[in-house]
């Protein structure tokens, strides 16, 4: 994959400098246009630690002055979800039984739903739009939260790489979670390599993308990482099938409702272990941290429901 | 409830189901898609019949 298309000057500048090699070339007082020009140069400089870019030099992953910039638009996507994100009563919270508390949380924030669109309503063309959009992420399923593995105590480190397992397809590279999803945009006529849509994604997926990558790299973010994905997973399973029951409606190749099929499953188990043993553990050894889960999975719920809130007045729909 | 490793389970019909997931979750509200494993239906129903 080559460095996506810059979305303002600072992105530009950015961009051309990776290119060449030099991150002396930057300008350290520049400051993003506006917030897309931030999010795909902030995507780009975390792309670095995953699969990088074939017209940049794999050395500057850990490039000081790539990093500086990194920091900056970091600190601006953290001050801005936190921002959105109001505490529950944590007192309150801390009286109930974790899982209890989290799930209803869970439930009382489920946003708009994309899911009961496609289970019913959309057309082809709005799906196909939605699975590019989705391999955006899809395509590297699970990999932000592989981060967060060293960082944890033995509860929620064990029954992280247990779910972690069944993502990466149980020793069955076939299996992968990615991979279905690959197997899935093939079948449907689309491209199947990784991050080939990043240029069609708005503001909000980049930013899903971006919160993501923030919480797994950040040690000091662990418990919002790991409340990140429970709230993932914990709003997975029902939406998989809705999907499924939308793909067959259409007519829609096989490889990718068993994309979907696979995660009513798979999720209804994730969630459980995400919800109960890793974020239950990881609250109770490091109470701390409960704060920080809640904002992990606030930030999860509240990225997807301004998503399907922009796609669905783009396809003029009521949310 | 959560099952680990390879395990059967028998059915109310007494069908026999192997595990096909390192970890499996086994529907105790009765309402899944898919028995004996849990498939996330058990969150549309109201509290009181929910395991
Ligand atoms: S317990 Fe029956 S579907 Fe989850
Ligand atoms: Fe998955
Ligand atoms: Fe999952």
């Amino acid at each position: 994959m080559d460095l996506p298309r810059a979305r303002g000057a600072f992105g530009a500048d950015l961009f051309t400098a990776m290119r060449a090699g030099d991150p002396t070339l930057l300008d350290p007082s520049a400051k993003p246009e506006h917030d897309e020009d931030a999010a795909i140069a902030l995507w780009a400089l975390y792309e670095l630690h995953y699969r990088g870019f074939d017209d940049v030099d794999a050395r500057l992953e850990w490039d000081a002055d790539l990093l500086r910039a990194r920091g900056a638009l970091e600190a601006d996507l953290e001050t801005r979800l936190r921002s959105r994100y109001e505490s529950p009563d944590l007192p309150d919270v801390a009286s109930t039984d974790f899982a209890t508390a989290f799930f209803a949380f869970v439930e009382e924030h489920d946003g708009a739903s994309l899911a009961a669109h496609v289970q019913t309503r959309a057309d082809q063309a709005q799906v196909l739009e939605l699975l590019r959009l989705r391999s955006v992420y899809h395509l590297k399923e699970t990999d932000p939260t592989a981060w967060v593995v060293p960082r944890l105590p033995a509860r929620a480190q064990a029954s992280l790489v247990e779910l972690m397992y069944d993502e990466y397809g149980t020793g069955d590279p076939r299996r992968l979670h990615a991979q279905l999803f690959a197997d899935g945009l093939a079948a449907c006529g689309l491209s199947a390599d990784y991050g080939a849509y990043v240029d069609e994604a708005p503001l909000e997926v980049l930013e899903q993308n971006n919160a993501m990558s923030l919480f797994g790299l950040h040690r000091r973010l662990r418990g919002a990482a790991l409340g990140h994905l429970a709230a993932f997973e914990a709003s997975s399973s029902l939406p998989s099938r809705r999907l499924v029951q939308g793909l067959q409606r259409l007519e829609m190749p096989a490889a990718m409702s068993r994309y979907y099929a696979e995660h009513v499953e798979a999720d209804a188990v994730h969630e459980q272990l995400a919800v109960r043993t890793m974020c239950g553990s990881l609250v109770e050894e490091q109470p701390r941290l409960l704060d920080d889960v809640y904002f992990g999975a606030f930030s999860c719920l509240d990225l997807e429901d301004r998503l399907a809130r922009r796609l669905l007045a783009t396809w003029g729909v009521a949310a | 409830m959560l099952l680990r490793g390879t395990q059967v389970v028998e059915d109310a019909d007494g069908v026999q189901h192997t595990t096909t997931r390192p970890v499996s979750a086994l529907c105790r509200c009765h309402r899944s898609a898919t028995k004996p494993w849990c498939d996330g239906t058990h969150k549309l129903l109201p509290d009181k019949l929910r395991p």
